[in-house]
């Protein structure tokens, strides 16, 4: 693997990082299996993209980005928990809704930010390389994400969201409104789904409509992996597992296509049999550590 | 004090597997009432409870506490004025968080759960003093998590969580039937106890007529979704399980069926 090659999966895994965070909290913390972060993404590069377009503060395009996501997941919230939709059909049915919306953000299916000014512009300025420059602020920008979630899991807000999750008779016995926790949360991992799609429209320099396809799997890749190799004893542990699975993910697709055996090589339409093969390794080899060792 | 008239409840309405679980039941609690509820499968003990929790939504009648109708408020708000015991250990705590963390979140039953940090120092302290009184050495591990406690264990910190915040009512849904025997009888020393400190008004449903017998200063009898005994006082510490059986027949009015009722 290349030098740039390196750098890209790193740029890829931080930016990633956000969606991944943002998976962490639906699946793990709240066990809320939420499909809605492939319509979320996209959205976010969107608004970031037409934001930007329109003359709005790239910076600002991100905070643009993390309010529409945050809407987006509010709504898959209020359509399982007061409408009664099941979680799972709920998040799809807003996923396929953002597809339109998506569309009618950018008026096309897609928006290019050539000649724009990006989020990268100052540090690019500043001389430091655009390969380094991108994996340089999306991990400042990615950790300091972690570090605000490892706080809210930690107020009493995060300590209802957690026993959400785990028990809702419990909580709601403590005087909690579980509908309340459950909107608030999914609309926060979306809008951390639509800034990772905000950063990834500003480091590739386009946004399109069809570059959330199978988000939810990379995540949950991520997460999984994530979990496997690094553990999840505390949720400090859980949160830096993840983010270090999104890299992790990143670096072995980037390792897989620059492998090649004589005439074989992967292409990238491979990568969805990659993914698929990575999750089920991810999922049988803490089963397989356990048999080796007994 | 809590006003119950006429409260209704049917399962399956408008089925043919409909079920009359409760029919009209009247009740006054008096503030102080430790009323232990007594019946057979099926009288409808845990839905009178869970009705009065907001668990099941009801058909009609009326709930009041403290001069507030809460007939219709959902379950997470009547959590601000009750509590409740189950009677799986593990449905009052949650398992991973530790257990300071959850005596934090009984600690704001009925207050807002903002931003700010869920456990503080000074929480720490009176978590400490609280669980000493459980003497199960609880006081040391603040920071296990609760799913690495017994059973036992876990049904005394649900009980010292419902009695942080003291509500207006204690509702106890056979809180010592999954329990071991000694156990059992260790949590209900640890009931009597609380209740009695903070003067609670409680409810305790038990398939134990000698414990019905020997807690609180009430009993009431459910059968068929009514109430068909209700006494208190000196009435009550006279009663025997065999007068208390004789009560039954005399009530009922027909032959005693029920083996789960001579299990005492």
């Amino acid at each position: 693997m290349t030098y740039f090659a390196f750098m890209g999966a790193l740029e890829q895994g931080f930016a990633y990082g956000f969606l991944v965070l943002g998976v962490y909290l639906t699946f793990r913390v709240l066990d809320f299996p939420d499909l809605t972060v492939d319509g979320s993404l996209p959205l976010g590069a969107a608004v970031s993209a037409v934001a930007i377009t329109a003359g709005f503060d790239p910076f600002l395009s991100l905070l643009f980005a993390l309010l529409a996501g945050f809407l987006a997941g509010m709504v898959t919230g209020i359509l399982s928990t007061k409408l009664g939709i099941l979680h799972l059909l709920a998040s799809i049915l807003t996923m396929i809704a953002l597809y339109s919306i998506n569309l009618r953000i950018m008026g096309r299916p897609n928006i290019t930010l050539l000649g724009q000014s990006t989020i990268l512009e100052p540090l690019t300025n500043a001389g430091i390389g655009m390969f380094n420059a991108a994996p340089l602020l999306f991990g400042l920008f990615s950790t300091l994400a972690l570090l605000l979630l490892l706080w809210l899991l930690h107020t009493a807000f995060g300590l209802a969201m957690q026993a959400t999750g785990a028990n809702q008779q419990m909580i709601t016995s403590q005087g909690v409104n579980t509908d309340r926790v459950i909107i608030l949360t999914v609309g926060l991992s979306n809008g951390l789904a639509a800034v990772s799609g905000a950063l990834l429209c500003q480091s590739q320099g386009a946004a399109d409509v069809n570059m959330g396809v199978g988000t939810i799997i990379a995540g949950l890749a991520s997460v999984i992996v994530g979990e496997t190799l690094f553990g999840c004893r505390t949720i400090g542990r859980a949160l830096l597992a993840a983010l270090l699975g999104s890299i992790l993910y990143r670096l072995t697709i980037a390792l897989a296509l620059s492998l090649k055996l004589g005439q074989f090589s992967f292409t990238p339409s491979d990568l969805n049999l990659l993914t698929a093969l990575l999750v089920v390794g991810a999922l049988t080899l803490p089963k397989l550590r356990r048999k080796v060792s007994s | 004090m809590i006003e119950i008239t006429d409260l209704v409840k049917t399962f399956h309405q408008g089925s043919i597997n409909e079920v009359l679980a409760l029919s009209a039941i009247d009740l006054q609690v008096r503030k102080g009432d430790f009323i232990t509820v007594i019946g057979s499968n099926g009288a409808g003990k845990s839905t009178l409870l869970n009705c009065l929790a907001g668990s099941y939504p009801i058909d009609s009648g009326h709930i009041v506490i403290d001069d507030q109708d809460v007939s219709r408020w959902p379950e997470y708000k009547r959590a601000t004025l009750i509590s409740r015991v189950f009677q799986d250990p593990l449905l009052g705590t949650c398992g991973p968080l530790s257990i300071e963390q959850n005596l934090a979140l009984a600690n704001r039953r009925g207050k807002p759960h903002g931003l700010k940090p869920g456990v503080r120092q000074n929480d720490r302290e009176l978590f400490k003093k609280q669980l000493t009184q459980l003497n199960l050495g609880l006081e040391e591990r603040l920071k296990d998590s609760v799913g690495l406690l017994s059973g036992g264990q876990r049904q005394a910190l649900t009980l010292l969580m419902a009695t942080l915040v003291q509500p207006k009512i204690l509702l106890l849904d056979e809180h010592t039937a999954a329990l071991d025997p000694k156990t059992a009888l260790q949590v209900l020393k640890l009931t009597r106890q609380l209740i009695t400190d903070q003067h609670l008004t409680a409810l305790m449903v038990t398939h134990n007529m000698r414990e019905a017998l020997q807690l609180g200063n009430r009993l009431i009898m459910l059968h068929g979704g009514r109430i068909i005994l209700d006494v208190s006082g000196e009435e009550k510490k006279a009663m025997t399980v065999e007068s208390l059986l004789e009560q039954f027949y005399k009530v009922r009015g027909e032959e005693f069926v029920s083996d789960r009722m001579l299990l005492v």
